[in-house]
């Protein structure tokens, strides 16, 4: 063990020689690990999050379409497909989105039909003329509890609402952009006309039911599409995910960046590496020894890369809410929810990333040098 | 001191800021389960079907019902919206 | 005892280029003694210094050291036996540059499982016994010719070996360092040491510390004698 140890020794003062050089290797290579385990730990928390909490999402929800295009549903639909065995309950909703010129800003509007739900969420009631508004629309705009916001209805009128409560910050990610309204102000805002909804919610009691129930639905009803839950949870289980294509860009960037090192490393030892390594060999060092201290000069520098890389990753992404992302992910939208994810980490990723970093340039440094190393000793000393 | 007894420090220090953060992120998984809890539940009340991600346009928040013909409400050549396009696949049913 | 027999050593062989550097060299040489190779270059002086230095085989022939047959003796138990019994001082220093006077002279001693605080306490007498006080933290680079001549030796002590093997180590001194280098060399004799150098150089074939000097020329171990 002193013997690798020692070598070790010797590969660091090696090492130190070009100090600039191999400092700005690993800051570079921590920042290609940093940028990949950020991606990492974002995507894996949102898809695990997203998984957990729309778990709860409705079974089915129905839509009407009329000329291929989304149009409301009359209430008639609600009954018929009530009465189909194995559904245990079906709402309509009422829900849209309004535009606000002031902030540029969209907001998805709920008219709650169930307000006794709402001490559920931790919500005060609603009365006609009072909202309950998300986080982000609050941060926004400014609004707190008691203050007044105007809409412009669908006509053109002046709408005023009081804002009566805020969701808590904690809903962030599901909350953000919503305003809850009584169905009456959501009828004045909009125009929709009464024995008419957005959509439905369709509850089903045993959920291996939920294709046979959703295709009825669809033989019922022709002009309407059903959307089954498994399909909305698979939208998030593949929330950026490799093949989308600004991940995709990441990726090819980080392989791009390993490739320029190995490259480097491949196209054989400088000729005063050659020389050391034949000194080294002059002076007793057996291969096996020149080898190890290829591997340690792999080493150190791919682990430190991957120490760095994923600790700053994870300080990046769970204590400052994904900030270098934030203007990828917010793109052009006005409201952005704060990104306050929980650190659900996959342990397999990481194990794989650090083989991932460490093995390839690791082999990367040992191989060049295999040749250099197996020389006779004895060339140099001519 | 020795050049590898600090190399050694230095990678105990990174493994164990690493096991500090696995820990932080157990801890962290339990503090707010009841954050997530309550998301979860407000998904059920209010029937949600979508996380608030994408703002920008009516069919990116709420990918999962968005209507086909959505994008070419909001313009005509606005057929992918930057930069949600490019992070989130399009729904599954959507492809059929 | 050194006892060579029959050494030839043939570089490339089969093709066309190839040479033959040694032609049936038989010598015994005595230790604790200091012999000098003589020759003009290409008489075939490294070649039989790095033979017997266990760097390399012979193509034919046959090396006792101290009684023990050497040339057939296993890759593995070789190595053991050259470091411990064999220090080289190269004519071009061949110091590692960008690390210090006592890394380099440690670093033949790192691979053979010894703990560093020893190696380190050799190397440190080493650095007083060569008059390299105060620059044992310095770089290879900024020490003088002489001075990293001195380490170079130092170097080749490190394992403590019994025989010092130099190849032509006055090339690049001036009368005054070259005669330094001999003061060494007669320090290291009295110690016992067995010194085998290879030289065309006036001031060491002629130096009083000599004891034996053999002629080389094309190969051959042509005569005796001073």
């Amino acid at each position: 063990m002193n013997r690798i140890r020692n070598i070790l020794d010797f590969t660091l003062s090696s090492l130190l020689r070009r100090k600039g050089r191999n400092i700005s290797l690993i800051v570079v290579y921590s920042f290609v690990v940093f940028i990949l385990a950020s991606v990492i730990f974002f995507t894996q928390a949102l898809r695990k999050e997203a998984s957990i909490i729309l778990r709860g999402a409705p079974e089915l929800i129905v839509q009407k379409v009329t000329a291929g295009r989304h149009d409301l549903v009359p209430e008639r639909y609600i009954e018929k497909i009530r009465n189909i065995p194995g559904v245990t309950s079906v709402k309509g909703r009422h829900w849209g989105y309004y535009f606000d010129p002031i902030a540029g800003a969209n907001y998805t509007i709920i008219a709650v039909n169930d307000p006794n739900r709402l001490h559920d969420i931790n919500l005060p009631d609603i009365k006609k003329g009072n909202i309950i508004i998300g986080s982000g629309i609050s941060r926004l705009r400014i609004l707190h509890t008691g203050d007044s916001m105007p809409f412009r209805a669908y006509d053109g009128t002046p709408l005023y609402l009081k804002v009566t409560g805020l969701f808590p910050s904690e809903s962030e990610l599901v909350a953000s952009d919503i305003i809850l309204m009584t169905e009456e102000d959501f009828r004045a805002l909009f125009g929709t006309p009464s024995g008419y909804f957005t959509d439905m919610t369709v509850n089903i009691r045993n959920p291996v039911e939920i294709p046979t129930i959703a295709k009825k639905i669809n033989d019922l009803m022709p002009d309407t599409r059903p959307i089954v839950r498994d399909e909305i949870l698979r939208t998030y289980d593949s929330v950026m995910n490799w093949r989308s294509g600004i991940i995709m860009m990441i990726f090819l960037g980080a392989l791009a960046a390993f490739i320029i090192f190995a490259w480097d490393r491949a196209t054989g030892l400088s000729a005063e590496e050659k020389r050391e390594i034949g000194i080294l060999k002059a002076i007793g060092w057996e291969t096996s020894d020149v080898i190890m201290m290829k591997f340690w000069e792999g080493l150190v520098v791919s682990i430190s890369s991957f120490l760095t890389g994923i600790i700053l990753a994870y300080i990046h992404v769970f204590f400052t809410s994904s900030s270098l992302f934030k203007p990828v992910l917010m793109g052009w939208s006005v409201l952005y929810p704060e990104f306050r994810l929980t650190p659900f980490i996959d342990a397999y990723q990481i194990v794989t990333l650090f083989f991932l970093v460490v093995l390839p340039y690791t082999i990367a440094t040992i191989v060049p040098s295999w040749r250099a190393a197996t020389v006779d000793p004895d060339s140099v000393m001519r | 001191m020795r050049k590898s007894s600090f190399f050694m420090i230095v990678i105990i220090i990174g493994i164990a800021i690493m096991s500090l953060l696995f820990i932080h992120s157990c801890v962290m998984i339990k503090k707010v389960e009841r954050g997530i809890l309550l998301k979860a539940e407000i998904v059920k009340v209010l029937g949600l079907t979508d996380l608030c991600i994408f703002t920008e346009a009516r069919y990116t928040r709420n990918p999962s019902v968005a209507d086909l013909h959505t994008p070419f409400q909001d313009h005509p050549l606005s057929l992918e919206h930057f930069p949600s396009g490019s992070l989130i696949a399009p729904s599954g049913r959507l492809k059929r | 005892m050194i006892r060579l027999r029959d050494i030839t050593k043939v570089f490339n062989s089969g093709r066309p280029s190839e040479f033959t550097a040694l032609r049936g060299i038989s010598v015994d040489i005595e230790l604790s003694r200091v012999t000098v190779l003589k020759g003009p270059s290409g008489s075939g002086k490294t070649t039989l210094l790095s033979i017997i230095g266990c760097m390399s085989r012979p193509t034919t022939g046959r090396i006792w050291i101290s009684e023990r047959e050497v040339t057939s003796l296993p890759e593995r138990f070789l190595t053991g036996i050259k470091r411990n019994t064999f220090g080289f001082v190269f004519q071009q220093f061949n110091l590692i540059r960008g690390i210090t006077v006592l890394e380099n002279i440690m670093l033949p001693a790192y691979t053979s499982g010894e703990e560093m605080k020893d190696i380190r306490k050799r190397a440190l007498e080493l650095v007083r016994l060569f008059n390299l006080h105060g620059k044992d933290s310095s770089k290879i680079e900024w020490l003088s010719g002489g001075e990293q001549q001195r380490v170079a030796i130092a170097r080749a002590m490190i394992n403590n070996p019994s025989i010092i093997i130099a190849d032509e180590p006055t090339a690049h001194l001036d009368t005054k360092l070259s005669e330094e280098f001999m003061g060494y060399m007669e320090m290291l004799k009295k110690i016992g040491k067995t010194i085998i150098i290879a030289s065309h150089d006036p001031a060491v074939y002629e130096s009083d510390i000599i004891d034996r000097v053999l002629n080389m020329r094309d190969g051959f171990l042509h005569s005796e004698g001073i």
